[in-house]
């Protein structure tokens, strides 16, 4: 049975390795403009972890194979260099793996998080409250108004919760169901949650970050191909989370003018 | 590192224990030794004063969790309102450090007691009941401490300065009720002249750590609240 | 004359029922006690499961009886959204709590480590039973949050703030089953804490003459760690749950925010930090899972050396590495927080320690797998679930690699991915390390050996089974299969549906195989083939007592030890194998000093 055992652990190890290899199922295509490091971090951990995995099956398989079962004459052997010639094999190999990884990991982090958006980022809000995303436009002032959450109101759709009245700020805030933004361009989005933790997931923009109740969390990215893409929330936030998502559409400079001035008059 | 053939010690069967217990007799020697290993000589505390340590390090980390609570609820958000603490605090931690001398008396007293019976130390918990009375007298004097700050409209929810005050010395006083069950056994085991002289050690260190944990609880009351 | 100097008091053996077998001094019922709970918290974890991907794979499926376990959270019998995430809270909570770490730990490690160290009892045995007792209340409260109010929270194991402690507004459970919850966990770190005072004074300071530290078998230093381990962990949780509780039931803002907003209206509350409830859950919650697994490290080593016949390439250097673990498992908690909007220069200084974890976790895998070269490994149901656990536990520690940076864990985080890796590393392998320990020390705890045909049997399909499981989960993760959703309607995740239901029939065909090991446990218990005192031919002090071992486990009589716990592949007159308790001199072999 050890030899049995030891074929499965290698058909296992390889079938396991198959869809990586084929690619079978894996994040789409990269929109933005720093998802390549995140890629290619990806990538060469895939091949590290992958060689890792399969050399640590097929070697416990091999040893199963050869030493199962093999009677109370065989001679008991050591392997040569013991203990301390693998403490040393561990401490080469995976405290390169570790270094290597962990330097060159730290680019691809920096690049989203450590950077600051550039001063002509377009500035976007998204709210984030069970079930459901919103999104804000500063309007043609380029001014957020305030927010105040006393003031929000389902049944008047003021989901912001704005003042026009008093704050002429939000007077032309352009609040949206649907996120759209203008191809090439940076954004700065900036994350409000309305009750409870939520997250902003885009596979393709390669960003996900969570949104802190009382903490005015926020990311900057630039879409590089028009498209429509899904808007998916993370963080466990109540029974209609499975169901809460938006869509983001990256349009063409014009097209994106066109929807805001649309919007602009549905308000 | 191979071992060459060797002979055990020939083991005094007179010295082994017949009753299985921790190196309470003094010292456990390595079988076997050859002439090159050390016999080490390994010291085993009574297992009451391994658990004590582990009782008050859990201790030590459970209040170590409520202080990063406290700065971190403290820098979070801009409602933190300070108040004056209540002056009968200072009253209440002269009564627990005095707990802690008079302590410390009845350990030596019985300790005298348990080492020689001929001894005429007359009633040998007297000092032990000191400590409990001023133990209760302490606590007492918490649940006044809370009476005059309610009765300022301080409550637990008022403020979170207020919550982490009540959160921290209620948590405190509980484990000093501990303490106080801890004397109460000793007291009785005492009276029943079946008291460990471990079991005094372990109580007194648990209540000197009542002592030494609230002078920090103090500090970091007066600074932050 | 008082006496000053006894050591810490044994107990009389017990006569009546209650005391023998309800309200036992007697760690060996103790660990049984322990053992039980855990099984029958496993069953109700497993059947939760069966429940919650039968609803991922068939949305709208009625299964029947559904309603019974909720008054509103399956009208027709057709699982809510609301109730699928309660499910899901009830599997996590009991799966991690009430059997990773009470049956690898508290179950075997009871029964055993007094044992292994040649003492009676523990040093406490009332402390002892009051930490079983305690647990068993936990238990009762967390199931009870089934049928009290609006059903179990919802929250996740993880209970993340402010859901957790804005109440009932949030969501159904989110009232009396998170009080129900907090409740349950405070309790169950209380046990554990109890139980930890025992463990550590009994390695301590009740070891046999002779037995020093370092010839402590290695499942006996495993318990040892991870009491360590729970200690800080746990008094690190059960204040988490007293301030979540008092924003509850106290109108305090510990964890809750100003300025949100549930069903239009404001939440009294103000101030709080979303942030700290994470910081004090995964503090704990790391080590949680190291303590989850490190015991089923010293119990894979331990019967592996036994069916090995030789020792490790060194059981010092593993010893060492689940020191390591213990240590580093506190500085690596960020990682769950890579995204949380914490500080991202603290992902940084998270993410160094957590690839450095690797190291020990790597040299004890090659220790394992290069041990096994030149030995006379021998196949039985214990020795296949060990072997299991090896190439579980690689599997499931490859993916650590990808979460463990903050720059992939963007696309990973809250994904399939992480589901498969914990699911894996922590939950499968920790499950065969139970295994492996209930094969190899059944007939020492019952006096009868387990069916081996039926072990093999449920080996075999659970080996296979828990792959076709999990490892799929990890291509989910990388498609972008978002964890903890009840149904997937959204666009990109409708061709990933009948990869769910492929899983979800092996599941249930995994689940079932389960059965036959609780057939095997309780058939082989009443009509077992009664077992040798040392059927495996193993070293370590339990198998120098008798079959079940006496009520002071060595009947009066006091081992003493002489040689380290793995004397194997040497000759003697007995064997391959020289006892620790044995005086016979080792003719060919290595003492590890």
């Amino acid at each position: 049975m050890g030899k049995i055992f030891a074929v499965t652990i290698i058909v296992i190890a390889i079938a396991s390795a198959i869809p990586v290899v084929m690619h079978t199922w894996e994040a789409p295509a990269d929109v933005s403009t720093h998802g390549h490091l995140i890629d290619e971090q990806m990538s060469e951990t895939m091949l590290e972890a992958g060689v890792s995995f399969l050399a640590a099956q097929i070697i416990l398989a091999i040893f199963i194979w050869q030493f199962s079962n093999r009677g109370a004459e065989a001679k008991i052997k050591t392997f040569p260099g013991g203990a301390m010639g693998l403490v040393i094999a561990a401490l080469v190999l995976v405290g390169a793996e570790v270094l290597a990884l962990g330097v060159f990991g730290v680019k691809a982090w920096a690049d989203v998080y450590l950077t600051a958006p550039s001063a002509n980022a377009m500035p976007v809000q998204v709210q984030a409250g069970q079930f459901a995303f919103y999104f804000r436009y500063p309007g043609p002032d380029g001014k957020f108004g305030a927010l105040h959450p006393e003031l929000i109101n389902e049944a008047t759709q003021n989901l912001f919760g704005l003042d026009p009245e008093h704050d002429p700020d939000s007077r032309d805030d352009i609040v949206t169901a649907e996120m759209a933004v203008p191809v090439n361009k940076e954004i700065h989005l900036l994350m409000h949650a309305k009750d409870v933790g939520h997250s902003f997931f885009v596979r393709e923009l390669r960003v996900q970050q969570d949104f802190v109740p009382g903490l005015d969390v926020s990311l900057h990215f630039t879409a590089t191909k028009v498209g429509r893409y899904e808007i998916v929330c993370t963080q466990l936030c109540g029974l209609g989370h499975y169901n809460m998502k938006a869509y983001l559409d990256v349009l063409s400079e014009q097209d994106f003018n066109d929807w805001l001035k649309k919007e602009a008059a549905m308000q | 590192m191979a071992t060459t053939v060797h002979q055990p010690p020939q083991i005094d069967p007179q010295r082994l224990p017949d009753h299985g217990h921790s190196g309470n007799d003094g010292g456990r020697n390595l079988v076997p030794g050859d002439g090159g290993r050390r016999v080490a000589l390994e010291y085993s505390p009574p297992p009451s004063s391994t658990a004590m340590w582990v009782v008050l390090y859990a201790i030590t980390m459970m209040f170590a969790a409520f202080t990063s609570a406290l700065i971190v609820r403290k820098g979070s958000s801009l409602d933190w309102r300070t108040f004056k603490l209540p002056s009968i605090l200072f009253l209440n931690t002269g009564l627990l450090l005095a707990s802690g001398v008079t302590l410390e008396v009845s350990r030596r007293r019985i300790a005298a007691f348990l080492r020689n019976l001929e001894n005429k130390v007359r009633n040998p918990a007297r000092w032990l009941l000191v400590t409990f009375f001023l133990g209760l007298l302490f606590v007492a004097g918490q649940y006044v401490a809370w009476s005059q700050l309610s009765a300022q409209g301080l409550y637990l929810a008022t403020n979170p300065s207020s919550s982490f005050f009540y959160v921290l010395t209620a948590t405190h006083a509980l484990h000093v009720l501990g303490g106080l069950a801890g004397l109460g056994y000793v007291i009785r085991k005492l009276s029943k002249s079946s008291l460990r002289r471990s079991t005094l050690d372990a109580t007194a260190h648990y209540w000197h750590f009542m002592d030494a944990l609230w002078l920090y609880l103090l500090l970091l009351l007066w600074i932050k609240v | 004359m008082p006496d000053i100097s006894a050591p810490a008091a044994q107990h009389q053996a017990p006569t009546s029922f209650i005391r023998k077998h309800v309200f036992s001094l007697d760690h060996k019922v103790i660990g049984k006690q322990y053992y039980a709970l855990a099984l029958l918290a496993a069953l109700s974890g497993m059947v939760l499961s069966w429940l919650m991907r039968i609803h991922l794979g068939w949305t709208n499926a009625r299964i029947p009886g559904l309603q019974w376990l909720s008054k509103n959270g399956a009208p027709g019998d057709v699982m809510t959204p609301e109730f699928y995430l309660q499910l899901m809270t009830m599997h996590g909570t009991i799966m991690v709590f009430f059997v990773l770490t009470t049956a690898p730990f508290a179950a075997f490690g009871n029964y055993f480590l007094p044992i292994q160290v040649g003492a009676e009892d523990m040093p406490f045995p009332r402390f002892n039973m009051m930490s079983f007792w305690v647990t068993f209340m936990a238990f009762l409260v967390l199931m009870l949050s089934f049928f009290l109010g609006d059903g179990p929270t919802l929250g996740g194991w993880t209970q993340y703030a402010p859901l957790n402690a804005v109440g009932a507004v949030a969501g159904p459970g989110q009232g009396l089953g998170v009080v129900l919850w907090a409740t349950s966990i405070g309790l169950f770190c209380i046990g554990q804490l109890l139980g930890s005072l025992n463990f550590i004074s009994t390695t301590l300071d009740l070891r046999v003459k002779g037995m020093s530290l370092m010839r402590l078998p290695l499942s006996a230093w495993a318990w040892f760690i991870t009491s360590c381990m729970g200690l800080t962990a746990f008094a690190v949780l059960m204040p988490a749950c007293i301030l979540v509780i008092l924003d509850h039931l106290a109108g305090t803002s510990f964890f809750v925010a100003s300025g949100l907003v549930l069903n239009d209206q404001l939440v009294p509350h103000s101030g709080g930090s979303t942030l700290l409830w994470q910081h004090l859950f995964w503090f704990f919650g790391h080590p949680e899972v190291y303590i989850a697994i490190v015991p089923g490290i010293g119990i894979v080593s331990h019967v592996l050396m036994a069916n090995m016949r030789k020792p490790m390439l060194s059981q010092r250097v593993i010893i060492y590495c689940m020191g390591a673990l213990a240590v580093l498992s506190y500085m690596v908690y960020g990682h769950h927080m890579f995204v949380s909007g914490m500080n991202p220069i603290s992902a940084l200084a998270f993410s160094f320690p957590t690839l450095v974890i690797t190291i020990p976790a790597t040299i004890t895998v090659l220790i394992w797998v290069f041990s096994l070269y030149g030995s006379r490994l021998r196949i039985n149901s214990a020795s296949l679930f060990a072997l299991g656990f090896i190439s579980m536990f690689v599997s499931g520690g490859v993916s650590g690699f990808f979460l463990a940076q903050p720059s992939i864990d963007i696309m990973l985080h809250a994904t399939y991915f992480v589901v498969g890796h914990f699911h894996m590393v922590m939950g499968v392998a920790a499950m065969f390390g139970i295994f492996a320990g209930t094969y190899f020390w059944f007939p020492k705890m019952t006096g009868r050996m387990m069916n081996e045909t039926l072990g093999k049997v449920h080996f075999w399909l659970s080996f296979v089974g828990t792959y076709c499981i999990f490892m799929p989960f990890h291509y989910l993760g990388m498609a972008g299969n978002v964890r903890r959703y009840s149904s997937f309607p959204e666009d990109y995740l409708q061709p990933l549906i009948p990869v769910h239901r492929l899983i979800t029939i092996a599941a249930l065909l995994t689940g079932a195989a389960q059965l036959i090991f609780v057939y095997n446990l309780v058939h082989s218990r009443f009509r077992g083939q009664s077992a040798p005192d040392n059927p495996w031919e193993a070293t370590s002090l339990e198998w120098s007592t008798a079959t079940p071992p006496p009520f002071d486990n060595f009947g009066g009589k006091h081992p003493v030890v002489y040689h380290d716990p793995y004397q194997y592949g040497v000759e003697s007159s007995v064997g391959d194998y020289v006892m620790q308790a044995s005086p016979e001199q080792v003719k060919s072999g290595q003492e590890e000093k």
